[in-house]
């Protein structure tokens, strides 16, 4: 383990440097989605986290117990585990927003960017890394969900969590609430931020 | 580059076959164990939401009721299901929901049908007055239609008020550009399939419980508390 790690550091990369969505594109299945509301984008990046973070805490305690060839299947249990509780969980706390999030709860288990921590971070550091890391990552993660489900709750329902900002007038841009809206605005969002990192290597020369 | 560094270390050295069995044998058994406890701990808490989402939704459709019972189709008339506690288990398909208004008069029939949509099968709940022939009001209880188009069908308080009531007799009819008869629904610009399943829900439904409910309601009885609790649990 390397002693120029710094926790400060190990947190921020997940928000920006390595951003699970906006620079390593993992994710995408509830990015595209569930993110047609902020309500919805923050709900998925809240359960989201949760497991992130069971997970990565357990994988790191267990990380020397677990036996090599069957780390895979390990991790899939113990995330699998996390994900029925959060779904039990919403479903009896807020029936509504199961109805709205629906399968993707369950398909939480299949996030590439869980299974991809435990398997490039947590099973290789120690519990205190791994918190960090995972906070970070959910962070980073939460925040991209947000962005897109902010734009295309504005856009396709011209409403912001729940309420309405534009006037009587304002017509819908349907398409945005529906799935080709997700990929098109991701694809936007994207392209906005290798803008930026191309502008801040330009800059940089 | 970690990968890399993983990959290397897995093939190191190889560890036995109990030892795998037992890794994942123990993290299976902790996980079973959790989720017994998360299980037993939510799912009275997910049942009592559903029961009373369903109560809600018949006070919804059938306005101004304040009390319900299920009911079942019996020996030719409806009888209340809890008198059936010991016998055979109604199935749910088969249960309707007596709406009783404050003073315990009958108001109107709850009933429950499912059918094919746009995406996903849709279930709703409307109410039903035997005696008008006419649809009280309807509620979508599940339904996956496409947001912003097909979800209409219960976020368009447009659509959903042409259902309170309109008249069944000879069937509610679908109709585009504004409805002219008290028979008729005006369906949602862009999600006509969707309209068109919420109407043959009710009509079919209706088909089924037509010669049912032409008898005399039965009358209210207020079931002992801890009844009720049972009648949650069983749904």
């Amino acid at each position: 383990m390397s002693a120029t790690k710094s926790y400060s550091e190990e947190f921020l990369k997940g928000i920006w440097k390595e951003n699970p969505v906006f620079i390593q594109v993992l994710g995408m299945c509830p990015m595209l989605a569930v993110t047609n509301t902020a309500v919805n984008a923050i709900a998925m990046g809240v359960a989201t986290a949760f497991v992130l973070l069971g997970s990565s805490i357990l994988v790191s305690l267990l990380r020397k117990v677990i036996a090599k060839p069957v780390r895979i299947s390990t991790y899939i249990v113990i995330i699998a585990t996390f994900v029925t509780v959060a779904d039990y969980s919403i479903e009896a706390f807020s029936p509504a927003l199961h109805r709205e999030l629906g399968a993707f709860i369950a398909l939480i288990v299949v996030n590439c960017l869980i299974l991809g921590r435990q398997e490039a971070y947590s099973s290789k550091n120690t519990v205190g890394f791994a918190i960090v890391d995972a906070s970070g990552m959910a962070i980073g993660f939460a925040f991209a969900l947000f962005c897109l489900g902010a734009t295309r709750e504005i856009l396709g329902f011209g409403t912001f969590f729940g309420s309405p900002i534009f006037g009587e007038h304002f017509e819908p841009w349907v398409i945005m609430a529906l799935p080709p809206g997700g990929f098109l605005m991701l694809g936007f969002i994207l392209l906005f931020f290798n803008w930026l990192e191309q502008r801040k290597k330009g800059a940089a020369v | 580059m970690k990968e890399v560094e993983l990959t290397c270390s897995a093939t190191a050295k190889e560890p036995s076959a109990l030892r795998l069995v037992l890794t994942l044998g123990i993290a299976g058994l902790i996980s079973g164990f959790i989720l017994v406890f998360v299980y037993q701990y939510t799912a009275p808490i997910i049942a009592a939401n559903k029961a009373k989402a369903l109560r809600e939704a018949v006070f919804k459709v059938v306005p101004n009721s304040a009390y319900l019972q299920e009911l079942h189709y019996k020996d030719g008339e409806l009888v209340r299901v809890a008198d059936e506690s010991g016998g055979e288990k109604v199935q749910p398909g088969e249960i309707l929901y007596g709406a009783y208004g404050p003073d315990s008069g009958f108001m109107g029939y709850a009933i429950v049908g499912s059918g094919n949509g746009f995406q996903d099968t849709i279930r709703l709940l409307y109410g039903y007055d035997p005696v008008q022939r006419a649809v009280l009001g309807m509620h979508i209880l599940d339904s996956k239609e496409t947001p912003g188009l097909g979800d209409k069908i219960y976020k368009d308080a447009d659509f959903v008020s042409q259902f309170s009531p309109v008249l069944v007799d000879p069937s509610v009819e679908l109709v585009k550009g504004g409805r002219k008869a008290d028979n008729q629904i005006d369906a949602i610009t862009g999600a006509t399939i969707s309209s068109d399943a919420v109407v043959k829900i009710i009509n079919n439904a209706h088909q089924k419980w037509d010669d049912k409910t032409k008898g005399a309601p039965p009358k209210f009885v207020p079931p002992p508390p801890p009844k009720e609790k049972e009648k949650d649990g069983n749904e």
